[in-house]
């Protein structure tokens, strides 16, 4: 008997952002499967355009109320890239501490409200609280956590307002920062607790080996700078040279952009980052994996999720020492973003976003004001990749019932997190 | 009125916009859970499976910029006994307005290049513009206790409206130093509060993102900078910001931009 498996799910829930599932299978074959993405595009690069750069980086934030952060720190990085403005050191370590705090809030969004809850066999976090407050406290406990990291050094994480080009706008205070210590040794038992809570967790067992892109830097766990690696390759390659290396296509049966490198397809991200990046995870990081068993390499696509436990661990540790460097070296209340000066010129920003690479560029005329603007963003680069997984997991869960192969289809495209808000530039119309 | 004996089912919604208000109100912790525990979500897509068509209250998020979205929308109109724009974008279109400025095959060209063919867009408009809203929240993104302050009202049945004073009344009573006095130009006269003058507070200006109070005068805030006779605060703020008229009415436009293209998707600009 010839069996016809047709699953179409519209708008999957418990991820940010639209998007749908189309599988075709027959017989237990795989005939096609696709993730389309079906949000409204918001025309940010066309309507940036004819602005000063300072209304450039207010609005760039505002591309994604998750990575708001990741957004304004990549277009910071761009606008002062072509207007040649030079950051302080004390600088970079509050924007990387913001960053560790952005980091941190998404991942345990992700880890416990949209992913968290098929570990639990819930349809949602809420329905926890009847049965583990606790548990949901603690996960809405370590989001606060990374919002007020971020808010400590920017006034707010969504959307954040001191972060200017050059510098900040206040002058922080080292009370402030100093009572962030005690919030994150709260926040590494609770991530101890919440490593307890995924030890018994049973994830599908799908392995695929492909080629992992993140940012890499010499001397730390790159997040808020780096240079472009990928696993294939031995050397890194210059942010600057992004659009020789990230390619953008189109394949024949959709009009979404797709990226690739050295193979059709990339994987960015936690678990890319946790591959090509592993050796710099500070000692807590490796042990978090060591408890969860995530081995470096991991070619696991659900493993993704394991992965982001890691880096909030690393985020947190890492924190911790930003603001004791901070601290020791005493906050100057400095004021260099009142000496930039418009000019013309372009620049680009790269930054690993909580989903992996994000690439802004910026071309501004000698009044400042934006000629051009383009943004790749990490969920679009996933896309062949999430695609790739789908076509080699089917085959092993053919003989399922269909809810089931939905389901797994879901939590699939959960594992990746994708971030479709993002999405000013990626868009798949067909039904 | 909604009856507190059988608790009112709630949905969340969005379009086109950066999900950060929905995303916000998750930062309430214990007291969204409290909130939430008078009503039964039925369907909030971000953060739980399941979806329904029946529910009391809507609150939607983000602004209206496809023909299929008049649909969604309206359809959640009929539905709704209540219906909240939630955040700036649902409320007064934020960015997403600044597209109308161009024609929409003009701006497809531009970022999908020979690819778009197929996008559906249309000029971005607020939430309030297609069907009738009961309750505003405005705010990019919308602050948590005027959150909480509109929720009670809905569950208690009362009428809500948004500040319409200038942010600078809560400046004033923050204590905040003025921006005018720090060479800096700010929205901050004509725009709404509600936000406890947040920006300001961290040293930047404000962008005027709750919109602008009822009759503002742009005009007049445009042109206090071109004037002769300068107050010495004013004259030092004009010699730090060598801005044409223009280019102070491409501030106010950020979060207010009230350009309509006509059906042919030629623009026009009514800013008047």
């Amino acid at each position: 008997m010839t069996t016809h498996n047709s699953i179409a799910v519209h708008h999957v829930t418990r991820i940010e952002g639209h998007g749908s599932i189309t599988a075709e299978i027959k017989d237990g074959a795989l005939e096609q499967v696709r993730f389309s993405v079906v949000e409204a595009p918001r025309f940010f690069e066309a309507f940036l355009r004819g602005h000063h750069h300072h209304e450039v980086t207010h609005m760039a934030s505002r591309i994604c109320g998750i990575c708001a952060v990741s957004h304004k720190c990549a277009a910071l990085k761009a606008t002062e890239a072509a207007l040649e403005v030079d950051i302080s050191d004390q600088t970079r370590l509050l924007r990387r501490l913001a960053y560790h705090g952005e980091v941190l809030s998404s991942h345990i969004l992700h880890i416990y409200f949209l992913a968290g809850p098929d570990f639990f066999d819930l349809p949602s976090v809420f329905l926890l609280v009847e049965r583990d407050r606790e548990m949901v406290r603690r996960a809405m406990r370590l989001k606060n956590l990374g919002y007020d990291l971020s808010k400590v050094v920017a006034g707010r994480h969504t959307h954040p307002i001191a972060m200017v080009a050059g510098g900040f706008t206040f002058v922080h205070q080292a009370e402030n920062l100093e009572a962030m210590k005690d919030r994150i040794a709260e926040g590494l038992n609770d991530l101890q607790d919440t490593i307890r809570t995924l030890q018994g967790i049973d994830l599908p067992d799908l392995e695929r080996e492909t080629e992992y892109v993140s940012l890499t830097h010499p001397d730390r766990y790159a997040f808020y700078e780096g240079e472009i690696l990928s696993s294939d390759r031995d050397e890194p390659v210059s942010p600057d040279r992004y659009r020789e290396v990230i390619e953008e296509y189109v394949v024949d049966y959709s009009t979404a952009k797709y990226a690739r490198w050295n193979r059709p397809e990339y994987m960015t991200g936690a678990l890319a980052r946790f591959n090509n990046n592993y050796e710099q995870l500070t000692d807590g990081a490796k042990t978090a994996a060591e408890d969860l068993g995530l081995t470096n390499p991991c070619h696991k696509p659900f493993a993704n999720t394991i992965a982001q436990v890691v880096e909030c661990v690393h985020c947190l540790e890492d924190a911790r020492d930003l603001i004791d460097t901070l601290l020791n070296g005493g906050i100057r209340p400095d004021r260099e973003h009142e000496n930039v000066k418009d000019r013309a010129g372009s620049g680009v920003g790269a930054v690993e976003a909580p989903r992996g690479i994000l690439f802004h560029e910026y071309e501004y005329d000698e009044e400042g004001k934006c000629l051009s603007a383009n943004m790749v963003i990490p969920t679009a680069q996933n896309l062949a990749n999430l695609e790739a997984d789908m076509r080699a997991y089917v085959p092993a869960i053919a003989g399922e019932s269909k809810e089931t192969i939905t389901h797994r289809l879901e939590m699939l495209v959960r594992a990746y997190d994708p971030c479709i808000s993002c999405s000013t530039h990626v868009i798949d119309l067909r039904f | 009125m909604i009856h507190l004996k059988k608790k009112p089912r709630v949905a969340f919604f969005d379009f086109a916009c950066c999900e950060g208000c929905q995303l916000s109100v998750l930062e309430m912790e214990e007291k969204l859970l409290d909130l939430l525990s008078h009503v039964e979500v039925v369907e909030w897509r971000e953060v739980m499976s399941g979806k329904s068509d029946e529910y009391e209250i809507a609150f939607c998020e983000g602004s209206i910029t496809r023909k299929r979205d008049v649909e969604r929308i309206e359809s959640i109109r009929d539905r709704a006994e209540t219906l909240v724009s939630l955040g700036t974008c649902a409320s007064i279109s934020c960015h997403n307005a600044l597209k109308n400025r161009w024609p929409m095959k003009e701006v497809l060209e531009l970022v999908y290049g020979d690819s778009g063919g197929h996008i559906d867009t249309i000029p971005a408009r607020p939430v309030s513009d297609v069907v009738a809203v009961d309750y505003q929240i405005r705010g990019c993104p919308v602050s948590l206790p005027e959150f909480e302050t509109v929720f009670t009202h809905i569950l208690t049945g009362q009428s809500y409206d948004p500040p319409n004073q200038p942010v600078c009344v809560e400046c004033k009573l923050n204590d905040t130093l003025c921006v005018y006095e720090k060479g800096m130009v700010c929205l901050g006269p004509v725009t709404r509060c509600g936000c406890n003058a947040i920006c300001t507070a961290y040293g930047d200006a404000c962008q005027g993102c709750r919109g602008l109070i009822d009759e503002a005068n742009t005009e007049a805030s445009a042109r206090v900078l071109f004037r002769e006779d300068l107050h010495p605060i004013m004259a030092e703020v004009a010699r730090k910001n060598p801005l044409t008229r223009e280019e102070i009415l491409a501030k106010f436009s950020i979060y207010n931009d009230t350009s309509e293209p006509d059906e042919e998707g030629e623009s026009s600009d009514d800013n008047a």
